[in-house]
């Protein structure tokens, strides 16, 4: 009898420790919720947050808490905020970065301090080579990989001389690059502007001097409303087309770039028309909690979260339990809303790229998938990654 | 490198300058009458542009939006005027910048919150979409000519009322000494509240006209606001002529600057290498420019105070 009663206080004592996880596991988010660019980090946050809306406020079937801070795109404000999650808040595991330098500034500090950094939308290649970690995780792309897809279909459209175009950054330099790898004709023209820039009057007379049979660009935000603006009223749209990464052809940006930018082609690791379950209720979902249409960056959101829900019912919600939980994350065994995802050897996506379209339904200017640029598209750097 | 090519690049630069001019003669007027850093002027900028584009989207004129636009700006800069700004003429110029910075935060937050974090679509009216032919070869967007146009008329009208006006003579009066024309009996902090109105209508008209070509977002102004900061320190704080010059001046070095770098640079280096330093020599063009005037003119090109 007494050794019953033992056993059952033992039984509770041991169950009180997942109900004592009525503890949350806490998640810090540090994204760009203020001022310029914005609209990407609340997009992020929006689709990471619907994930844990459709668990009833958990993730895998663990009660998380989401604590989402706004860098206002500042690698010092980032680095700060970092610095408290980690130290004060005892996170361990983090995520919502959007801007490459941001990422490089925050990611190494965090990883070597133990905690798990799942990247939704920043993917710089030092952090994809030799800056590899077992604790960072990128859920959505190598920089390059966008690029490259272009490159690629570029190619195969026959266009033989590009005039190509990005800020003078890192990410910029990468997506040139990336373009590069795979674009095989001659190059009219490669400039760097300048982050920011507002007016392209310049870099388009002489884009128009240059003669190219196309165009890439990669310029993303408010930098490609500009541009594609200017470059329509400049009357070279129909004269010379443009082909760019989805970062310019998104939903966040489409309604203000309007139909200047209907008919260009983009590429992309996701779009809402691609047809699998997960998809589909994304989309839905998303539509119904926000009343707008998902971006690119919501479903990285939304699957860095899914991911996440994935490790924490491997290891129950047990984060020190950094092997397990690690190895669980390794797995990717999640449905991505993109359709199929793994993970390569350096914790970076290998994944299909589609070719995108910008078309009107209704009055709405969104994309649609008219090819696959790349199947199993691993990036260039995994090769460099020693862990 | 054709003659036909750098004319167009003239016209580009004098088209940004332009541009400029009309973020700057706001500024200067503000800087050098009421002797107040505005970090918050580009916030101005952004109302306006938001505005014209809400109320283009509900009427379907352009137009109608640039008229609405205009007024609801200046009384908003006159609020702010009232509100805040005014609590901070006697504190120095750290303050001051504190505490518009401050308003830039405010502003942001505000216009994310009434008008969402994404950029919206502002086009211009459908009578100025087409493309003149001015240059040969080189169709020249009929807008952009048309921001030439607005912003040498404002240069005009701006002249006429600071040299023809009894408002423009308080204006300069004040620009000079201050204490003098309160003590002449003018009733200096209406003065002030009609200068920081008539900079607030200037800056929207810039946002507005800038609406069609740049996008319209959260943190638009803050782009073109240190480029018109170097627009006022190089024409000379107060002065709307030293904002003309100092505008075509910034817009023609730095369009010339993206233009041409890239092929001088080509011609003694690498391509690579040439693209990726004369994008760092063509950003810096206008900042060399500034230190090149204050070396020359340490008050810039035409100081107002004497």
């Amino acid at each position: 009898m007494k050794l019953q009663l033992i056993a059952l206080g033992l039984a509770g004592a041991l169950l009180a420790v997942p109900a004592g996880a009525a503890e949350p596991v806490k998640i810090g988010m540090i994204t760009t919720l203020s001022g310029g660019g914005s609209a990407l980090g609340i997009d992020i946050r929006d689709g990471f947050a619907l994930a844990i809306g459709q668990e009833g406020g958990s993730l895998g079937g663990v009660p998380v808490e989401l604590m989402a801070e706004d860098d206002g795109r500042k690698p010092e404000k980032a680095t700060e905020i970092a610095n408290r999650m980690v130290e004060r808040d005892k996170i361990g595991i983090m995520t919502g970065i959007v801007w490459s330098n941001l990422a490089i500034a925050v990611v190494p500090k965090v990883t070597g301090k133990g905690v798990f950094y799942v990247s939704p939308n920043a993917g710089p290649s030092k952090l994809a080579g030799a800056g590899c970690g077992p604790n960072y995780f990128n859920v959505a792309w190598q920089n390059d990989n966008l690029h490259e897809a272009m490159g690629q279909y570029v190619t195969e459209k026959g266009y033989k001389n590009v005039y190509i175009m990005a800020p003078n950054y890192p990410a910029g330099k990468d997506a040139l690059k990336g373009f590069k790898r795979f674009f095989k004709g001659d190059l009219a023209g490669e400039v760097y502007t300048k982050l920011g820039q507002t007016d392209y009057a310049a870099e388009i007379a002489a884009l128009r001097s240059a003669k190219p049979d196309a165009v890439f660009f990669f310029l993303p935000g408010g930098m490609g409303i500009s541009f594609l603006k200017q470059y329509a009223q400049a009357g070279l749209t129909d004269k010379v087309p443009v082909f760019g990464p989805a970062f310019s052809f998104d939903q966040t940006i489409l309604g203000a770039v309007g139909d200047a930018a209907l008919g260009v082609i983009n590429s992309s690791q996701w779009n809402k028309d691609i047809d699998n379950p997960a998809n589909a209720a994304f989309v839905a979902d998303f539509q119904k909690a926000y009343g707008r249409l998902p971006s690119l960056y919501a479903s990285q959101g939304y699957d860095a979260a899914r991911l996440i829900g994935s490790a924490l019912m491997a290891v129950g919600g047990d984060v020190s339990n950094a092997d397990g939980f690690r190895t669980a994350l390794k797995k990717a065994d999640f449905a991505s809303v993109r359709g199929k995802f793994r993970f390569g050897p350096n914790n970076h996506p290998v994944q299909d790229i589609y070719v995108r379209q910008v078309v009107k339904e209704g009055d709405v200017l969104t994309n649609k998938i008219i090819a696959t640029a790349f199947t199993d598209h691993a990036d260039a750097y995994a090769a460099e990654c020693k862990m | 490198m054709s003659p036909l090519l750098i004319l167009e690049q003239v016209l580009n630069g004098l088209q940004l300058g332009v541009m400029l001019f009309l973020m700057a003669a706001g500024l200067t007027l503000v800087l050098g009458i009421m002797n107040l850093v505005n970090l918050a002027h580009g916030s101005l900028y952004m109302v306006g542009a938001f505005v014209a584009a809400m109320v283009a989207r509900w009427s379907g004129s352009f137009v109608v939006g640039l008229l609405v636009a205009l007024p609801v700006t200046a009384l908003v800069g006159v609020v702010v005027e009232r509100v805040a700004l005014r609590r901070l003429y006697e504190r120095d110029h750290l303050d001051q910048v504190l505490a518009t910075f401050g308003l830039i935060l405010f502003f942001n937050e505000a216009a994310t919150m009434i008008w969402g974090p994404r950029a919206v679509y502002l086009d211009g009216p459908s009578w100025l979409s087409g493309a003149v032919e001015i240059i040969p070869g080189a169709p020249y967007p009929a807008y952009r000519l048309a921001i030439i146009a607005v912003g040498l008329a404002v240069a005009v009208l701006l002249y006429l009322l600071v040299t023809r006006t009894r408002l423009g003579m308080l204006i300069r009066a004040g620009a000079s000494n201050r204490e003098m024309v309160s003590a002449l009996g003018v009733d200096i902090k209406r003065l002030y509240t009609l200068v920081f109105g008539l900079g607030a209508m200037l800056a929207a008209l810039g946002g507005v006209m800038a609406g069609p070509i740049y996008a319209v977002e959260v943190g638009m102004g803050e782009h073109i606001l240190i480029q018109t900061f170097v627009v006022v320190v190089i024409g000379g704080i107060g002065s709307v002529r030293g904002a003309l010059v100092g505008a075509v001046l910034v817009g023609l070095v730095d369009t010339l600057g993206r233009a041409f770098l890239p092929g001088m640079l080509t011609l003694f280096l690498g391509p690579a290498t040439a693209a990726s330093l004369s994008a760092s020599l063509a950003s810096m063009a206008i900042y060399i420019l500034m230190a090149a005037v204050l070396v020359w003119r340490p008050s810039g090109l035409f100081p107002a105070h004497g």
